[in-house]
């Protein structure tokens, strides 16, 4: 990378329905710093036509607990990107 | 604690029962949910769940946590990952209080989060040979997936 700006490269999970969509159940992505996670979310839709099918505003996860779209995203990150959920 | 909340084999109600009952408390609601015959007018013949497992048990253990902190009460949960019949048991929620009105008011808590929060998804195989995820929020609450040929 020619720029100063870091980057950050974090796993993006696809569970259930999305991964379906997706072809893939992870993938890797970097971003240069700092990222949201709708900038991961504009990466992932760019590289994966299947993930353009996902709503506008999915449920997500970030290591492990619901974070929002503008929540910033760091190295080493676990993404995952959630249907609606339907348990019971 | 390393309780485990998602389980691949039948849920024992009889051992999670034993987990909350105790001498000061006289009283243990208990709530099965069961895999129905039928969703939308179409005939369900078998469903799948899968879990973000990590987040999963880390969600059910923080509702259990909420729970027991709101009424004084002891929660005892389990959820069924996997292939599931008609009639079999998907998740079962015992609580446990010194009164009535304390533990069925956190089972229903229990279960209206688990539904609620928990990352747990459902696919359903109908006997017409097709398939879908169930997306409580998608009209008709299903997104069709693929045809089978069975």
């Amino acid at each position: 990378m020619t720029e100063n700006r870091p980057s950050v490269t974090l796993t993006v999970q696809f569970l259930a329905r999305y991964a379906e969509l997706v072809g893939a159940e992870s993938t890797s992505i970097t971003v240069r710093a700092p990222a949201t996670v709708a900038h991961v979310l504009g990466i992932v839709r760019s590289q994966f036509p299947g993930a353009r099918q996902i709503p506008d505003r999915p449920l997500v996860a970030l290591n492990l607990a619901q974070v929002d779209l503008s929540t910033v995203v760091s190295n080493g990150d676990q993404l995952a990107l959630l249907p609606p959920v339907a348990g019971g | 604690m390393n309780r485990q909340f998602l389980t691949e084999r039948p849920i024992d109600l009889e051992l999670l029962i034993s987990r909350v009952e105790s001498d000061e408390r006289g009283g243990i609601a208990v709530f099965l949910g069961t895999v129905r015959n039928h969703h939308g007018g179409r005939a369900v013949e078998r469903l799948e769940y899968s879990a973000y497992g990590p987040m999963a048990e880390a969600e059910c253990a923080r509702i259990v946590a909420e729970a027991e902190r709101t009424w004084g009460t002891t929660v005892a949960v389990e959820h069924r990952i996997g292939a599931l019949g008609i009639g079999d048991v998907s998740v079962a929620v015992a609580a446990a209080a010194a009164h009535r009105d304390e533990a069925f008011a956190a089972c229903r808590y229990v279960i209206e989060e688990m539904k609620r929060r928990v990352p747990i998804w459902k696919r359903e195989y109908y006997a017409d040979g097709t398939v879908a995820w169930v997306d409580p929020t998608a009209p008709g609450g299903i997104h069709l997936s693929e045809e089978r040929t069975l």
